[in-house]
């Protein structure tokens, strides 16, 4: 699962819906566990494999949101902590 | 992770980046985009 999303919250929910289940209980995914692996597109493992020219083309703006590093931590605990679940 | 070979689910917001740039970003990867689309988030 490859995010777009612009802030950390919008992150830590999708992130949270594709591998725990909808956090909110609100949707179709409540209680349902995917266990996904999810990644958003600006982590350096992601944009290392991706076109150099798309990536500033769609993507470039994104570096300068302010919540870049907070992005990138978020879905990144998010599916550290998805992983470690699903080894138990 | 390596994207190669993978298929991938592109899940945008409009926001941030759009369902149809991430598919074009994991395509150009090598990746396999079973499914984009771009949601909003509020």
């Amino acid at each position: 699962m490859l995010l777009g999303t612009p802030t950390a919250e919008s992150s830590r929910l999708y992130a949270l819906t594709v591998t725990e289940g909808d956090p909110a209980w609100a949707g179709a995914l409540a209680g349902t566990r995917l266990g996904l692996p999810v990644f958003h597109v600006t982590e350096d493992d992601v944009r290392a494999q991706v076109a150099p020219d798309l990536y500033e083309k769609h993507v470039g703006l994104m570096e300068f949101a302010q919540e870049l590093d907070e992005i990138r931590r978020t879905v990144r605990d998010v599916r550290e902590k998805c992983a470690g679940a699903n080894d138990r | 992770m390596d994207l190669k070979g993978r298929k991938v689910i592109a899940l945008g917001e409009r926001d941030g980046v759009q369902g149809s740039a991430l598919a074009e970003c994991a395509a150009s990867a090598g990746a396999e985009v079973v499914l984009e689309m771009t949601h909003c988030f509020v």
